[in-house]
């Protein structure tokens, strides 16, 4: 479970979040969606320590990730799991090294035991035979299975997803999404998801949260999404052609 | 103002780079990487500069020697003393921040515009130690070889126009080189070539580091590096020849 509660973060005069509170389940997939500069990159990135909230408070079960210096979360980044908008795999190593980094420098197994472990999460993303490839061999869509295959590796309590789809075309974008959520329910993981595609939030989405300038508009599920009255929320979920045919 | 504010962030990343690696066996592949990427990948250029610039040291020294007084040997003598003391540690380093330089800030730099540094912030890695405090371990022991080799090799290009020319001959090129040598010479040249080096990939790893954009504050991070890199060689040559020889 992770708990926020009134977080705020400005860049100069601009605010881009505002006393925003919310709690995000384990075993969920929790979805943050918004538009454009809305502001859900910015809160993914302090909810993971990449940026400081400048007040408010962000606790994983009891403990409060936002009042710790960078060593104290270490203990806390080891069960975290991000799979970052491009991927985000480190060029100078090829998939099983990359999949492999986090057990690495976080445990004491054997190399043998590390190969075995990359095997089964690239098994678990459905990918096989890949392990020696550098990430530029790699597809769009492969790329983001082996980050959630690295992202998965150490069997992390909270996994974040930042545009998991962005890029991808719709099947393939179907298969990380359908991915995410497997992985989510089999392993108990609190999943946070950014995303503004509305075919992930009727898919995948356990909990829906929308945010618009940088406050929460609207809360809900992938159930009542689609019926929820609020003039923005509705603005933004019938935004194209599609949608909006679909709705009439 | 704003080099002041350079300085501050320089230091503070140093600060964080140069910290204890979260694990040893992991900076050890690094280190040994960088020895390679860093060091033995540049063998090629410094042994192709150094026997053209030894050559070309010594065809100048010989060309200003007129006066039938001062002898041939001189030329050995020469070349050895100006190759050990400025050319080898000097003009190499000054290559090695162009190459070492413009890949170590190219390469921290890419990494940092397609989010594999806040990837590893999220693992929990120390970003700045893990990129660039092996860059300097690897840099600092590697480059005193280099050196070392490149002034082999413009001794050696000086012996060869011995060889090729008749302008002094080899018996008096080699004289020359044996003539009043000072141990402490080479070991300036160290000192001076391990300054350079922490210059060269400290200065390259934070114009690296501090990269925000895309492509193309890349390419200006890469020539920054390179131009930052030898301001500071060339003013520590200065310092450290003031301090060490007189």
């Amino acid at each position: 479970m992770i708990t926020v509660t009134n977080i705020e973060k400005s860049f100069g005069q601009k605010k881009v979040l505002r006393k925003i509170s919310l709690n995000f389940e384990p075993g969920k997939t929790n979805l943050i969606i918004g538009k454009s500069g809305s502001g859900k990159t910015v809160m993914m990135k302090c909810l993971v320590g990449l940026l400081e909230v400048d007040k408010g408070s962000i606790f994983y079960h009891d403990r409060d990730f936002s009042a710790m210096n960078d060593k104290e979360r270490k203990s806390i980044r080891k069960e975290m799991g991000m799979l970052f908008q491009g991927g985000a795999l480190f060029d100078s190593m090829n998939v099983e090294e990359n999949i492999g980094f986090p057990m690495k420098m976080y445990t004491t197994k054997s190399p043998l035991e590390i190969r075995k472990r990359v095997d089964f999460c690239l098994e678990r993303v459905n990918l096989k035979g890949v392990n020696k490839l550098s990430p530029s061999e790699l597809s769009g869509g492969m790329i983001k299975r082996v980050a959630i295959a690295r992202a998965i590796v150490l069997q992390p309590s909270y996994l974040f997803c930042d545009e998991p789809n962005s890029g991808l075309d719709p099947q393939t974008g179907n298969l990380i999404d359908d991915l995410i959520l497997e992985i989510t329910h089999e392993y108990n993981i609190t999943t946070i998801v950014n995303t503004h595609d509305m075919n992930s939030v009727v898919e995948i989405g356990d909990k829906v949260h929308y945010i618009y300038n940088g406050e929460l508009w609207w809360s809900g599920d992938k159930n009542n999404i689609l019926t929820a009255t609020n003039t923005e929320l509705q603005d933004f979920v019938f935004s194209t052609e599609l949608t909006r045919r679909l709705k009439t | 103002m704003l080099l002041l504010e350079q300085a501050g962030e320089y230091v503070l990343l140093m600060q964080r780079a140069l910290s204890k690696p979260d694990k040893w066996a992991v900076f050890r592949n690094q280190l040994m990487n960088e020895f390679t990427n860093l060091g033995i990948d540049s063998i090629g250029i410094v042994a192709i500069i150094s026997v053209f610039m030894g050559a070309v040291v010594s065809i100048q020294t010989a060309y200003n020697i007129d006066s039938p007084l001062i002898p041939l040997t001189m030329v050995g003598f020469t070349a050895r003393q100006s190759v050990i003391l400025e050319f080898s540690p000097t003009i190499i380093s000054l290559i090695l921040a162009g190459k070492v330089g413009s890949r170590i800030a190219s390469e921290i730099g890419s990494m940092k515009i397609s989010q594999q540094i806040d990837a590893l912030q999220v693992l929990g890695v120390n970003p700045a130690n893990f990129l660039i405090f092996p860059k300097i371990i690897a840099s600092v022991l590697i480059n005193p070889v280099l050196i070392i080799f490149s002034i082999f090799m413009s001794l050696a290009g000086g012996y060869l126009i011995a060889q090729l020319t008749d302008l002094y001959t080899p018996q008096d090129y080699v004289t020359g080189l044996r003539y009043s040598f000072s141990a402490f010479t080479v070991f300036y040249a160290i000192i001076k070539t391990v300054v350079f080096a922490f210059i060269i990939s400290s200065v390259s790893g934070y114009h690296g580091y501090k990269v925000k954009g895309g492509a193309l504050q890349v390419g200006q991070a890469s020539t920054n590096a390179v131009v930052h890199s030898s301001i500071g060689i060339i003013l520590f040559n200065l310092i450290l020849t003031q301090l060490l020889l007189t």
